[in-house]
Formats: C-alpha cells, structure tokens, sequence
C-alpha cells in the first residue's frame, strides 16, 4: 500500500542526505519526494509517498525518528486531505493542430505557460490521476519534454502538521 | 575574551569532563593539536593508526561510562577511523569522533587529504555535523555530547575545516541545548509496565534475556534484584555479558549461535520471554520465525525502532531498561517456578558447556585458568572470532563492564586499542585481552602505543596459526576446503615482545599456564602470552543455519 508521510525536519545542511540515504541503505521505496521550506525559516517539509505494508511503515517512521534532524512524522494516508502535483509538459504543436491541444488544456483546466514555433509548453496542477489523465490526452501529440514535481499533501480542517499540533485556529 | 576556535574546541572538551582523548595528528587537525599544548587537563593518547584511536576511545567508554573521544586529520585519517565509528555504532557506545577538514574555501574541490567524511559516517554516526560557522562550536560540542550520551548511546562526529578551527571566537557557554527533534523517552508506559507484570506474575516458565542496554543504563543491580525476585533464569547475549553474574545459579549463561544449550532451551520453551536492552539480533535467534515459539514476548528497549524490527512482540514498552526494572519491580511480588527451576537445573546437568581433558593445551582452558587467577576482577577484552566465543562461554564474567568486546560488527583488530582504552579507563584493574593470532595482527602496532604509555596490558593470544572462526564455517559449509585460512607464516609473537622491551612468553602445554599468567600479573607493564593451540578445535555449542536454536552441534 501506498502512505503519504509529512514530515517536518530541521532546515540543516545534508538533511535531504540523511533521509533519502536512510530510505536506500535500509531498502524502502520512495515513490516520490518533495521538500521545500515552511511558515517557520528553519524548518522544511518533506512529503514523502512510499510503498509497503504497515510493518513497513512502522520501521520507516520509528528509523525515520532516529534522524535527529527529523521533527515531526505523520501518516496522513488515512487521513482527510488535499494532495496536489505540478507537471510542465512540452508538446509539439504545429500551428494546425494548437486549436486541439487547446481543447485539451481546457478540458483540464491547465495552462499554456510558454509558445514556440514548434511547441507548447502546458503547466497542470491536479491530483495524480488528473496529471496522468493529461499527460495520457496529449501523449498522442508528442510529449518532447516532461517534469513533475511529486506530491504536496495537507490534512484538511482542523488537523495540522506542525510544532505546535495542539494550535487551534481562532 | 576572544581565543580560536581551536582553543575553544579544547576548553569545551574539558568543560564536558573530557581528561583523555585518544587521536594521531595531521596538518587540517593541527590547530587542534596546537591548542592542545597550551592546555591542561587533557592527556592525548598518539596510538599509531587512527583505528587504534577510536577502538581506544570504544574501550574507554565502555569500562567508564563515559564518553570516548577521539581525534584524527583529514582524508586518510578521517577514513582510517570509519570501521571503530560503525563499531561503536552497532554497539551503541558513546563517542565523540573529532576530525579535521580541508578549509572551507576548499571543500569539494578534490584538495590534498579531503574526504567527505559527514557523507561517509551518515549511516554508522547517531548525528554529525561539518562546522562552517566557528561561533557554532561551543553549542555543537555540548550538543554532541548529549547526542552520543544519551538515549540510545552512539557515536557522534564533528568535522572541523582548518580555517574555522583558526578563526578567533568568543567562547561563551551556550544554555540552549534545545533540539527540536530529540526526545528520548525514558520512562517506560505506566499500563504497558502493569501488562508486563501481570504476564511475568502469570507465567509458568519465564525466561529474561539480557543484553547490552541493562549495562547501557547502568541496571544490572537492578536486573540482579528483578531475578532474583521473581526466581527467573537470565541469559545474557554477547553484549550483555557481566549484566547478570555469571556464575549465579539463576544464569545460563550467554545464548544464541554459540550459546549454551541449555540458555537456548529454556527459550525455545519458555511461555515468558523478558527481553531487556537486546535487540534480536540473527546471532542470537539464528531464525527469527522460529524464535522463542511459545513466548509471550515482553520487549524493553529505549530505541522503539529495535521493538517488532526482528519479532513479533507482545509487550512493547519503550524506554530506559533500569527505569523500567525499576518500575516493574514496585509491583512484581515473590514468586518461584519450582518445576521450571528444576527442568533448567536438569538441562544444565545434562548438557553443559564441555571440552575433552586432554595433555594438550585447551584453549577452554587457558580462559577457565584466568577466570580462576582473577577471580572474575579484571577487565576482559576479546578480539573476534573463535577465542572470543570460548572467552563468552568459558569466562562467566561477573560485573558490567568488565567484558568488553565487538559485538554487532564482528571488528578483528578491536581488542588491542580497546584494551588500551580499557586500561586508561579504569587503570587499578588488571586487564586482559584475550586474542586470536588473526586479530592480533590487524591492530598489533598498538602494542608500541601500550609500551610507551606503560599500561600493564596482558596480552593472550590462542594461536592456532589460523584464521578458526572462518575455518569452522568452512568445516562445516564447505567440506573442509580451507582457502585462505591458514596462515603460512606468522611472527614470533615472543620476539615481537621482545622488540619493544617487554616481556613475551610461550605457553604450549597445560602445566606451564598458571605459573605464566602469575609471572605475566606481576609485571606492571604489557606482557605477551603466546598460547599454542591446536587447529582442529571448534568453538561448541553451534547451531548451524536453518537449524532450531535448541537443537545444535554439540560435541
């Protein structure tokens, strides 16, 4: 199965290092990693999606903790939440067929972001199957160049992954 | 008042309580070495390889409890160091490792002696830190103390570029240690604890199995009044060794691979498992699915990530192993199996650890006589491999720390710096190291660093011209093929005494032992014993791969 785990880490030098090293030399796999900076300056957010049983992820998060670099850990899986990537596409369009690919982008609520004289670049956001829904529709056009980010997810409501879980909103 | 980075380095080592460190110098680490001369209250051991350094520094922490410090320079000397930190690691012993660093402006640009070493120590390190900002230094050093201190002991490693090491700082005493993401839990959970006494108070045949983290947490007092409370067999693992007497009759003895059979048995059988400190590592339950099948396990460790890692638990209860006796034994009341106390007194005496008499020297022997000199006072120190089994099977050692060798890694060349350690560690004790002639030769340039600083180590070495542990496995995995087993030539380990001034004497049959071991004892300075033995002896019990733990070679 696979677990979206936020995780809140200390912004130091070589904690990308630490955490992607720890998931290789003890043989989990990573689907996706993305890390970024937060609300707080010295604390970043990793949202890792990784695959395994719950045995699994119950020793990626108890190794995970070790790090001491790592602050806080959750399993937002079976959680309420909201979970978003952003994919740039590049596609050849030769001006008869942009009208078409147009379409598409509507169709997804997407964007052309760049035009060239033989290409389109496309910025989507969605969840995951939107973004492979669209890579699928313009594949038939020719995908030249594709970049994702992987996934940022966020509980909903009043749950939170922060320092201070316990903060209410007012 | 404003001084180096370096002179910093130094009075914060001391303000930690730092009287010995162990290292080599080098030209990045050199500002180190400088400041140190200027100061006092630190003496600087100079072994002759970094390994040595660091398996000093091993040996040191784990006779003191303390901390162990090493130091080395850049590159080779930092690399030199990395099998004692992955010693340490797996062992969970307490050091801070000290290395220097190309200057700032040259990281990453292949220069003279650089290495990655954070890079490199990431998976064998608790934490470590290269230090850019030389203002930091004060804060990273009592951080680095607490780190490798506490909860789960480990090595931590600082990195220190030359040009910050030379930067003139204020010293100033940092009081905020506060690290976001370190909470060691040390009182075990208050219902889990009651749980686990309901199940020990309840159980028919318990069984504790002790190991490393009883000594970690300075609780074999504890463990000692558990057992003996609630009349339960303890069998301690390699690490735990001296946590638990081993000559009391409620001790089986060291289980596992090479354990005592009737430690194994009473696992195999047991309806209660008390696992304290340990974390069921494959040399002691060799098959995990087939481990201790009858148990309710209750499992006490203060690392979660060891609790369910190998085997299934039934009792997790996260935290410090003597806090959590302690807590146990507020409610455990007076009970004694009277059956099970008799079947594991029939199983001691129907099968224990044996070895033919014989006019040959025995190595079982050499351990049983020094067991017997020593009356289980001194400081043990192995090396690895046959003569380290025989010293865990054969020694009984009775007090923690006093047993001190390298459990998790497997290190050959451990013994001899360790001993080093040992002996600065606790200088009113005999030390002991007993060794293979296979390790001996890994680290035994250190012998030179036990001369020069007269530490009256005594040196065993149960030659038998052969790498044993490995030619076992190959007598019994590969129909005796002996490749690259035996050794053709060795030195004359009594000459090479003999080269640094110190006394060497061979031992080649049983009657010359005692009066060479006295004669060794007396002297207040390194004595070598080379004890020839025969080839062919194997370490018994074994249990072989795919077999139960109950059911091994024996003789």
């Amino acid at each position: 199965m696979r677990h979206i785990l936020a995780v809140l880490v200390e912004n130091n030098p070589g904690v990308l290092t630490r955490v992607a090293g720890l998931f290789s030399r003890r043989g989990y796999n990573i689907d996706s990693l993305t890390v970024g900076r937060t609300e707080s300056l010295n604390i970043s957010r990793m949202t890792i999606v990784v695959e395994g049983d719950d045995l699994v992820l119950e020793q990626v998060t108890k190794q995970l903790h070790k790090l001491i670099d790592v602050i806080k850990i959750n399993d937002i899986t079976s959680e309420q939440y909201v979970d978003r990537e952003l994919v740039l596409i590049k596609v050849g369009a030769d001006p008869v067929i942009r009208g078409e690919i147009l379409q598409i982008v509507d169709i997804f609520r997407a964007r052309i972001v760049d035009i060239g004289r033989r290409t389109l670049i496309i910025e989507c956001t969605g969840d995951e199957g939107k973004i492979n829904a669209v890579i699928e529709s313009l594949k038939p056009f020719g995908i030249k160049e594709l970049v994702r980010t992987g996934k940022v997810a966020m509980l909903r409501g009043q749950k939170f992954t922060s320092i201070s879980e316990t903060k209410e909103d007012e | 008042m404003k001084m180096t980075a370096a002179q910093a380095l130094i009075r914060c080592l001391a303000e930690q309580g730092v009287d010995v460190v162990f290292g080599y110098p080098g030209g990045n680490i050199l500002p180190v070495y400088d400041a140190m001369c200027e100061s006092s209250g630190i003496k600087h051991i100079l072994v002759r390889h970094e390994q040595g350094a660091v398996h000093a520094a091993d040996g040191y922490a784990r006779v003191t409890g303390r901390v162990g410090v090493c130091i080395a320079t850049s590159g080779p000397g930092a690399t030199n160091l990395v099998t004692g930190i992955a010693n340490a690691y797996m062992d969970s012993i307490p050091l801070v490792v000290i290395t220097g660093q190309v200057p700032t402006t040259m990281v990453g640009t292949d220069a003279f002696q650089e290495v990655d070493i954070t890079g490199i120590t990431i998976p064998i390190t608790k934490h470590n830190y290269l230090v850019k900002d030389a203002s930091k230094i004060p804060l990273i050093i009592k951080r680095a103390f607490y780190i490798a201190s506490t909860g789960r002991p480990g090595p931590v490693l600082i990195d220190l570029p030359k040009n910050v090491l030379q930067e003139k700082i204020s010293c100033s005493n940092p009081s905020d240690l506060k690290l976001l993401g370190y909470k060691p839990n040390y009182k075990g959970h208050k219902s889990q604890i009651a749980m686990a006494c309901d199940l020990i108070m309840k159980a028919k045949q318990p069984v504790i199995y002790a190991g490393g983290g009883v000594i970690a947490s300075n609780g074999s007092d504890i463990l000692y009044n558990l057992a003996e409370r609630i009349s339960t067999p303890v069998a301690c693992t390699l690490m735990g060794l001296g946590g638990f007497p081993g000559c009391h009759p409620l001790s089986l003895g060291m289980l596992g691979l090479h354990g005592t059979r009737y430690a194994n048995m009473a696992i195999m059988e047991s309806d209660v498992l008390i696992a304290l400190g340990v974390r069921f590592d494959d040399r002691v339950a060799v098959d995990f699915s087939s481990f201790a099948p009858k148990a309710k396990i209750i499992h006490v460790d203060i690392d979660p990530a060891e609790i369910g890692k190998n085997v299934k638990v039934n009792v997790p209860i996260v935290g410090d192993v003597k806090l959590v006796m302690e807590a146990m034994l507020v409610r455990l009341e007076e009970k004694k199996e009277e059956q099970w106390l008799a079947q594991i007194e029939a199983w001691k005496s129907e099968y224990p650890l044996k070895y033919e008499p014989s006019t040959e020297l025995k190595p079982q022997f050499i351990i049983e006589m020094i067991r017997e000199i020593t009356d289980g006072e001194a400081v043990i120190v192995t090396d690895v491999g046959q003569h380290q089994m025989w010293a865990a099977q054969y020694y009984r050692a009775k007090k923690p720390r006093t047993f001190i060798t390298s459990g998790g890694l497997g290190t050959m060349g451990y013994g001899l710096p360790a001993a080093i350690g040992a002996q600065i560690g606790d200088p009113g004790r005999d030390v002991i190291l007993i060794t293979g002639d296979g390790s001996f030769q890994m680290c035994m340039q250190e012998f030179g660093t036990a001369v020069e600083q007269g530490l009256p180590v005594k040196v065993i070495i149960l030659n038998n011209k052969s790498l044993g542990m490995v030619r076992q496995l190959q007598e019994f995995y590969c129909d005796k093929r002996y490749t690259a087993t035996i050794f053709q030539k060795n030195p004359d380990f009594v000459k090479f005494a003999g080269v640094y001034d110190s006394l060497g004497l061979r031992v080649s049959e049983p009657g010359q032992l005692r009066s060479a071991l006295e004669q060794a004892l007396k002297v207040k300075e390194p004595v070598i014993i080379d004890c020839i033995i025969n080839q062919d002896e194997n370490v018994y019990p074994m249990v072989l791969a795919g077999q139960p733990l109950s059911q091994p070679v024996d003789r």
